[in-house]
């Protein structure tokens, strides 16, 4: 990864930032899509930004990637900003959207062969660009088929496999498994942890705290265009609690001891568990896998027969809820003015 | 970086350099300009459907007016006549047509993710334009090709020379190219591509049949001849007619490439705005 000099070192001395936004506006008539955003995804990472439908995420790739101009702010990508160096700024970038950002009626082969030539590549290295590129998406079979034929995660892996033709150094990803059953979401995923792998830098839109969980380091929560949280995915996890395990004892008078034998027992993070007797379920806030191997094995070795367990992650109305006390602004009235109390609320919180 | 506001002023002056770097280069262009006619040709392929109205138009608009008007026109019996004299025009109408195509193409492209793709990609943004306008070329020379030979198969004369001929078409296909900047235009401005065929039959009837393509406009009252004898497309019928068959055609063929560098000049830069500004 060549060039990397040129992007501008963070101020406070650690990993340069790939992605530098400052400020970012963008309204349309009387919605503020953006409403002041600032956030940075360092060099090599992947910054998850959490938000519900209409919280301004694809506004904001949609700025980031030259689509849209900026009504105010500054955002600076591999070096370039946005606004004046537009150019210069789409050799470094590749971009995925919601929907399949590739041609239907052409096969994914003359798909990829022709952003390959756009991206001057030869037509020699544009084919064989093609055919190696298919191959690694495992879709090398469907090659000579047009898009339209394809499955969801298909075009998906199709539309992945294009942004990366030009090995670009920023990837935006905006709610790439958004539609998409959990197998195929979980080939998207792998496919998105090897890119990371290579060394690119991602900036991954998502309405699922699961998706920025598995890929994400840092987080940035918006709603209404503004951010209301960012951190590192741990800190943000323990504000909003991570993953949660739910035990059903066999027998519903067991709860309490079942929640008094962890206690004494002093294992970590167990001041945080719950006792839901009209449910009949134990909930234990899960800090680390082993964590989880020990209260589980600590219920087996004290004789608790429980009917069953999961863990599960919280949900995005769940994140909300524990960052703002409110729920997401789509769940909640959706008719709520930005002007509303609510949002002051939201405004506070983020302060 | 809240004192990059600040700066702006200085740094453009700096910019200069990195600006021109990142400028496209002609052979890039051109590069650019073939990967996406490419596209745009093996759509066709996949959906031949496409390509009905250029190969069936020609065939039912000329049986249509040689066999039910021509006699009218030309008189009873003399429809060999007319074919010689309907179809070097009905080229001028065909380029409309198909250029109007071009507008509903473009708005229908307009409402999928590809285009997102091609506009953050380091391409000059009109290169997609241009490669449509090359792939629809393409479409009206097959429709050019399917008209002549219905014209001589219905028994179309041809008094000059194949390379004046040859002049009729290129003359026809300059002329419709120059249309297609104008509903690219109207492709680009409105909502739905139904709103881009309502709004060009509004101005297609009118232009078509107020022309010299169908009828000699000597019959007509003298205000609707203030019209036609103006009408760019009566020039373009009256030169290829002149080309086909004969006469003067000097006047008529200037007025045509007048008009087709006019229309470009004018509705080209604006299209190719409008489509950077396109959100």
């Amino acid at each position: 990864m060549g060039g990397m000099t040129r992007f501008d070192t963070n101020p406070t001395g650690g990993a340069a930032n790939a992605v530098q936004v400052r400020g970012l506006v963008k309204h349309y008539g009387e919605t503020k899509a953006l409403d002041g955003v600032d956030l940075d995804v360092r060099e090599g990472t992947v910054l998850g930004v959490l938000g519900p439908n209409g919280a301004g995420k694809t506004t904001l790739v949609r700025c980031l990637s030259t689509l849209v101009r900026p009504d105010a702010g500054t955002a600076v990508v591999a070096g370039y900003d946005v606004v004046k160096q537009p150019r210069q700024l789409r050799r470094t970038i590749g971009l995925t959207g919601q929907y399949a950002s590739v041609d239907e009626k052409l096969a994914g082969w003359e798909n990829l062969y022709m952003i390959g030539r756009l991206l001057d590549l030869s037509r020699k290295d544009a084919r064989r660009r093609a055919d190696e590129l298919l191959e690694r998406f495992s879709l090398t079979e469907a090659a000579k088929k047009p898009v339209m034929q394809y499955s969801g995660g298909m075009r998906r892996r199709l539309d992945l496999a294009a942004s990366m033709i030009g090995q670009p150094a920023v990837l935006y990803l905006d709610e790439p498994t958004t539609g998409l059953d959990p197998r195929t979401r979980n080939e998207v995923w792998d496919e998105v942890k090897r890119m990371v792998g290579e060394g690119v830098t991602v900036l991954l839109t998502t309405q699922y705290m699961e998706e920025a969980e598995q890929l994400a380091s840092e987080l940035t929560v918006i709603d209404r265009g503004r951010v209301i949280a960012g951190g590192k995915v741990d800190e943000l996890k323990a504000k909003v609690g991570g993953r949660t395990l739910e035990v059903r004892p066999a027998a519903p008078e067991q709860l309490t001891a079942m929640a008094r034998a962890l206690r004494e027992a002093g294992l970590d993070g167990i001041a945080g568990s719950q006792v839901d007797a009209g449910e009949g379920l134990l909930y234990v806030p899960i800090l680390s896998d082993e964590q989880l191997t020990a209260v589980v094995g600590l219920l087996a070795a004290r004789g608790f027969g429980h009917r069953a367990h999961r863990t599960h992650l919280p949900s995005l109305d769940e994140v909300f809820l524990a960052i703002t006390g409110e729920k997401t602004s789509e769940a909640a009235a959706e008719t709520v003015t930005p002007d509303s109390p609510a949002n002051n609320k939201h405004e506070e919180v983020a302060a | 970086m809240s004192a990059a506001t600040v700066r702006p002023r200085r740094r453009r002056a700096r910019e200069g350099g990195a600006r021109r770097e990142g400028r496209i280069g002609l052979r890039a262009n051109l590069r650019h300009i073939g990967a996406l006619a490419r596209r745009n040709a093996l759509q066709i392929k996949q959906d031949p459907q496409s390509m009905f109205d250029v190969l069936l138009m020609p065939i039912v608009f000329t049986l249509l007016f040689v066999f039910v008007f021509g006699g009218a026109v030309a008189g009873n019996g003399k429809q060999d006549e007319y074919v010689s004299y309907l179809v070097p025009g009905l080229m001028a109408m065909m380029g409309l047509n198909v250029s109007m195509a071009v507008g509903t193409g473009i708005n229908e492209d307009f409402q999928k993710g590809v285009m997102d793709r091609f506009r953050t990609m380091p391409i000059a943004r009109s290169s997609v334009l241009i490669a449509k306008i090359v792939v629809e070329v393409g479409r009206m020379m097959v429709a050019f090709a399917i008209l002549l030979t219905v014209g001589f198969m219905l028994g179309m004369s041809v008094e000059t020379s194949p390379l004046h001929v040859l002049g009729a078409i290129g003359l026809s296909l300059m002329f419709g190219a120059s249309l297609m900047w104008i509903f690219i235009l109207i492709g680009l401005s409105v909502k739905t591509a139904q709103a881009v065929q309502g709004m060009a039959m509004l101005v297609l009837m009118p232009l078509q049949f107020g022309s010299s393509i169908f009828t000699p406009p000597s019959t007509m009252p003298g205000w609707l001849r203030a019209f036609t004898d103006y009408n760019p497309l009566s020039s373009l019928a009256d030169a290829a007619r002149g080309l086909f068959i004969g006469g003067p055609v000097a006047r008529d063929v200037w007025m045509v490439v007048a008009w087709a560098v006019v229309i470009t000049l004018v509705t080209a830069p604006l299209a190719i705005s409008k489509f950077r500004k396109k959100t």
